[in-house]
């Protein structure tokens, strides 16, 4: 029996309600309704990779697309899954031969489940191509009859059993090299603090996530983050100046990458419905660090995060629940009618949320920070000290060439690093700043390759700039 | 005082992998209630870093206990008597353990 904050349940009557609240999410992913732009309409047969992270979520969620997809199930799945598992052991400085342990220990429990299965060591995000941080324009919109008749076509082909048998053959592990490690490592060795590391190692991992499902053909990412993982990551975002992101970061459906939208089944489930789950249904699941196993509360802000809103729902139980339907009812806002428009972090891929109106809650903050890094004042004619307006992010130097400004402002940049400095800035959003602003050493390596990714980004863009001009619209 | 049961504990991997607890699962002799079990353990399991485990009278939040696969918040938490051939299994719910 399980105990929450509506009540106690029993396990038969629990155990109903997990699998029949896994079926919400399936009508929400799979068919046309007339709601809001988090749902999208997608096809049977759509290939979903299912992200493997190290947590209990991501153990149950292998085991109920079986259930699903079961042709005896009395609700069926129509998709065909995937399974992803990303090993971070780079990044955390595990030993090859523990890597290689836990990596087979994994890929005995994901033959299991029948499934085709990828495993990647993180350091292949250093070889990711610069069209990794391009967001495709994402599927138009499928009539209805379009989705019936792929039902009709995906139940005749026998649900893609096809491909997971085709799939599942012939998966290695892979090698790892040592200058690849010790180059990840130093990526991470580069940011000073844990929160920043973290945020990094996040970034890494998504964009290696959204490369694979592009590359092996998956149209949809489900990510394993749980109610209780979210409400901590909402909290957690707000503190890192994501509040522009929340809706993409905790809401069910995520569209910044474009032609892979990721998607959160997990996210009605609190975490402690999950450890009962596998508890009951013995689940079998493999320990894995992470880069804040075993530290302190306050080693980072997303330590200390999940650590207040633990504690808080130990006494409050309805804390978790709270928050999380509060980000529920979180949207984007859309500056351009267009999404191709807006300009991306390189980062995280999301709208930039540093283009913004002199007299904004960003330039106010942006000032208080410059001015308490001042050490001398700057003082004009009238004995008056006025803040610089190239405190703006990115707009004091323009990416045709340094600032020729005569007066030396304070955070305007004067050589050529700085200058390369606030060009990257240009590119990233406020959180993401904050974060390669803890990276020290390794950074420029950092700035060359995303110096490197915005120059192809710049070609592909004027590339079809002429073409199109070309062609005379 | 009460005559000493047998008291099945099981602890999830992640316990192991944190350093606190020398075995996954163990059977011990043990008279009293969850209070004066939390403190046992506390005393003769764990080998490093209570506070991971243990805060203060409880478990730390974040921390699932499961008393004969029932939540541990319905048999009285704290104040459950222990009996003969239970089974008491604690599941960590919290991120990076």
């Amino acid at each position: 029996m399980l105990m929450r904050e509506s009540g106690c349940l029993g396990q038969e009557c629990w155990s109903r309600e997990v699998l029949a609240g896994w079926y919400v999410p399936r009508t929400e992913l799979g068919y046309p309704r007339c709601r809001t732009s988090s749902y999208t309409l997608y096809l049977p047969s759509s290939l979903i990779t299912i992200c493997m992270l190290f947590n209990l979520v991501l153990q149950s969620i292998l085991f109920l697309p079986p259930q699903g997809v079961s042709q005896k199930a009395h609700k069926k799945l129509r998709f065909v899954p995937g399974i992803v598992y990303i090993d971070e052991g780079g990044a955390v400085g595990q030993c090859k031969e523990i890597r290689q342990k836990t990596t087979s220990e994994l890929c005995e429990m994901f033959r299991s489940t029948g499934f085709p299965f990828y495993i990647l060591p993180l350091e292949q995000v250093l070889d990711l191509p610069g069209s990794v941080v391009v967001a495709p324009s994402s599927l138009s919109d499928q009539p209805t009859s379009a989705y019936k008749a792929a039902v009709d076509l995906f139940l005749q082909s026998g649900g893609g059993t096809d491909v997971i048998t085709q799939e599942q053959e012939g998966v290695s592990l892979p090698d790892v090299q040592d200058s690849q490690t010790q180059l990840l490592q130093q990526l991470m060795d580069s940011a000073k603090t844990l929160t920043a590391k973290q945020d990094l190692l996040s970034t890494l991992r998504q964009h290696l996530l959204v490369h694979t499902a592009r590359t092996k053909g998956y149209s949809k990412l489900m990510l394993g983050d749980s109610c209780t993982r979210l409400a901590v990551k909402l909290l957690t975002s707000i503190s890192l100046g994501r509040g522009a992101q929340l809706a993409e970061d905790t809401g069910f459906s995520d569209c910044r990458y474009g032609d892979v939208v990721a998607v959160r089944p997990m996210r009605e489930y609190s975490a402690k419905e999950i450890a009962y789950y596998n508890r009951m249904f013995k689940v079998p699941s493999v320990v894995i660090p992470s880069l804040d196993t075993k530290t302190p509360d306050k080693a980072s802000i997303q330590r200390l995060t999940e650590s207040f809103v633990t504690k808080l729902q130990a006494d409050f139980p309805s804390t978790v629940s709270t928050i999380y339907r509060t980000g529920e009812k979180l949207q984007t806002a859309c500056r351009s009618s267009s999404a191709e428009d807006t300009d991306r972090c390189l980062l995280c891929m999301c709208s930039l949320d540093t283009v913004v109106e002199e007299a904004s809650a960003l330039q106010a903050t942006l000032i208080s920070e410059q001015l308490s890094q001042t050490k001398a004042p700057l003082i004009t004619g009238q004995n008056s000290v006025e803040p610089e307006p190239s405190a703006a992010v990115g707009r004091c130097c323009s990416a045709e060439g340094p600032c020729e400004g005569t007066q030396v402002a304070a955070g305007c940049c004067s050589s050529p690093k700085e200058h390369e400095a606030a060009e990257l800035r240009s590119l990233l959003c406020y959180s993401c700043q904050r974060t390669v602003r803890d990276m020290v050493s390794g950074r420029a390596a950092a700035v060359t390759r995303m110096k490197l990714r915005s120059q192809r980004e710049k070609i592909i863009k004027n590339s079809s700039t002429t073409l199109i001009s070309k062609l005379g619209f | 005082m009460a005559a000493p049961v047998a008291v099945h504990l099981e602890f999830g991997q992640i316990f192991f992998w944190w350093g606190g607890v020398c075995n996954v699962n163990l059977c011990v002799w043990f008279a009293g209630d969850m209070k004066q079990l939390l403190v046992w353990i506390q005393q003769n399991l764990l080998k490093e870093r209570p506070e991971l485990f243990v805060q203060g009278d409880t478990v730390r939040p974040g921390i699932l206990v499961l008393i004969n696969d029932a939540d541990w918040e319905l048999m009285g938490q704290l104040d459950y008597q222990l009996e003969d051939r239970d089974n008491i299994v604690f599941i960590s719910t919290l991120h990076g353990g």
